[in-house]
């Protein structure tokens, strides 16, 4: 096995009850890969952390963390993470929690260093019952790397933040990332994923069905879409002849998606059709994802 | 770089002691739980014990058998509440998940809570018999207010497992009710309340199987009472914080299967 290797699954599955959460998966993840799971709620994500961290036991195979059990102290030493809906005990302040969580670590990251990375100075003596969703999750996310970890696990680390706090929060993880650390977190944004991962697997009905960095997978779906205002004078006739995959109307803007673009242009030309604002651009991560999975919840 | 080592997992005294102090700081910080603990003690001695302080019970002063008293139903009442109620609170919210998905060590979760319980305690202790002293309820020596204040600290073990089984059976909200069902009626059966020779005979007879009345019994004997031999009150609270652990620890594994497995 390979010392670099964060995350190793070998047939690795989990079964609730009846439920197939995990289908056998076989996959590693080195060090220093930003690696995103994108799926559908309910598509096993979850499940796919809490084995890799030694949260769930696999009803099969076998999940390690850094080449040990991901039950061992020492391989959750080098790990920071962010799980979804965890709460801490709300009457203590954010220094204090800070403390504690750099308590479990023998080299962890100073406390202004830590609060400054989570963009939490100004809250550090705030009672955790008055922070925000956002301010929370910037909790979390502190508490996640107050060790200083190698490997970060985040699950759906952005969920109640605004549009703002998302994009530097994802910045930090660039910075992190190119700093050397892995990071693996889950999302059902696909515009997350592709603003920070290098690599992305898609997962859907507890199945992985995609693996790869952001540019393959949007190769892999060979659609370009052709985008002009003054739909008005298009009638349905106009498109039905031409290599067309599928057309949108919005905000009187039409969007067409073809294999051809060159022809689908020739064609709209020919029929004196005015094209006003013409675009053709490569489609996006969202149309080969979309195409991917059953689609629902994912945008 | 080493994948065996424990060079990054921290030490394990430092991070029982940073646990202890938030523990306490979340215990101080409930106005719910602090308030009522220390101040219920010093009410009832103020209200059952100062207006008959020198008239004597047992062969000692009626003072300072009931700051005896009521500082038993202190411990016990901290070490109940500060268990049942934050373990539970822990189970709920899911910090329990969180923190097992650190390096911190389950010792450290434990340790923490226990030295958290045994301070308030402390606390608890020593407003009570503050209260006493200045009202001239009592006049001990300091020995014997320290041999009161040990003792009931180290009694106080089989109501932290108890606590402990209570946060690890039951939910957040019912767990301070079945903590009140517990204590209240233990207390008084135990002659915390009301003193033992005024009990009937049944309660008397059957006190002997509540640990409530051994921690009593350890404290009656630290300021001169007749009392059973500390040796015997030791061993009952001994046997009591084991059988109280193995519930607690049924629950644990029990819950570790669901939530963990």
């Amino acid at each position: 096995m390979a010392v670099d290797s964060v995350v190793t699954m070998h047939g690795a599955a989990k079964q609730f009850g009846g439920v197939r959460a995990l289908l056998p998966t076989d996959l590693a993840i080195a060090s220093g890969e930003i690696v995103a799971l994108l799926g559908p709620n309910g598509a096993g994500k979850t499940t796919f952390i809490s084995l890799a961290l030694g949260l769930r036991t696999p009803t099969a195979g076998t999940a390690r963390l850094f080449g040990l059990d991901p039950r061992d102290r020492r391989a959750r030493s080098r790990c920071g993470v962010m799980l979804q809906e965890t709460g801490v005990p709300e009457y203590l302040r954010v220094y204090e929690i800070v403390d504690m969580f750099r308590s479990f670590y023998r080299t962890p990251l100073p406390r202004p260093e830590v609060l400054s990375i989570a963009g939490l100075e100004e809250k550090t003596e705030a009672a955790i019952h008055t922070l925000s969703g956002g301010q929370r999750q910037r909790l979390y996310f502190a508490l996640a790397i107050c060790g200083d970890p190698e490997a970060l696990f985040l699950d759906e680390p952005t969920v109640g933040m605004d549009v703002e706090t998302r994009r530097r929060f994802w910045s930090r993880l660039r910075d992190l990332g190119s700093a050397g650390r892995t990071v693996l977190l889950t999302t059902h944004y696909i515009e997350e994923a592709d603003a920070i991962a290098s690599r992305i697997i898609v997962i859907d009905k507890g199945r992985i069905i995609a693996d790869a960095p952001p540019r393959v997978l949007k190769d892999r779906v060979e659609l370009k879409r052709v985008s002009f205002d003054g739909a008005t004078a298009l009638r349905d006739e106009d498109v039905a002849s031409l290599p067309v995959r599928r057309v949108e109307h919005e905000n009187g803007r039409t969007s067409i998606y073809t294999v051809d673009p060159q022809a689908v242009l020739r064609g709209l030309f020919s029929r004196n059709i005015d094209l006003e604002n013409l675009e053709v651009v490569g489609a996006s991560l969202e149309d080969a994802v979309v195409g991917m999975t059953s689609g629902a919840d994912v945008r | 770089m080493s994948t065996t080592g424990w060079e990054r997992v921290g030490p394990l005294w430092p991070s029982i002691l940073a646990t202890a102090r938030c523990e306490f700081m979340r215990l101080y910080r409930i106005p719910g739980f602090s308030i009522p603990i220390i101040a219920f003690p010093v009410m009832f001695y103020a209200l059952f014990g100062l207006p008959w302080a020198r008239q004597h019970i047992n062969g000692v002063d009626v003072g300072d058998y009931l700051l005896a008293s009521f500082g038993t139903y202190a411990v016990i009442t901290v070490a109940l509440f500060a268990f049942g109620v934050t373990v539970s609170n822990d189970r709920a919210s899911k910090t329990t998940l969180l923190m097992r998905a650190t390096p911190m060590s389950p010792l450290a979760y434990l340790g923490g809570k226990i030295i958290a319980t045994l301070f308030f305690s402390f606390v608890a202790i020593v407003a009570l018999i503050a209260f006493a002293f200045v009202t001239h309820g009592v006049d001990f020596e300091p020995l014997t207010w320290l041999g009161l204040t040990l003792r009931l600290l180290v009694g106080v073990f089989p109501f932290i497992t108890l606590g402990f089984a209570v946060g690890y059976l039951a939910g957040p909200n019912s767990a301070i009710a079945i903590l009140q069902l517990i204590n209240l009626p233990m207390s008084f059966a135990s002659g915390l309340f009301v003193a033992m020779p005024n009990m009937p005979a049944y309660v008397r007879s059957s006190a002997t199987f509540l640990p409530a009345f051994h921690l009593g019994e350890l404290a009656w004997g630290a300021i001169g009472a007749p009392v059973e031999p500390a040796f015997v009150s030791i061993a009952w609270l001994g046997g009591f914080t084991v059988v109280f652990a193995v519930i607690a620890l049924r629950a644990y594994y029990r819950e570790e299967t669901k939530t963990f497995g």
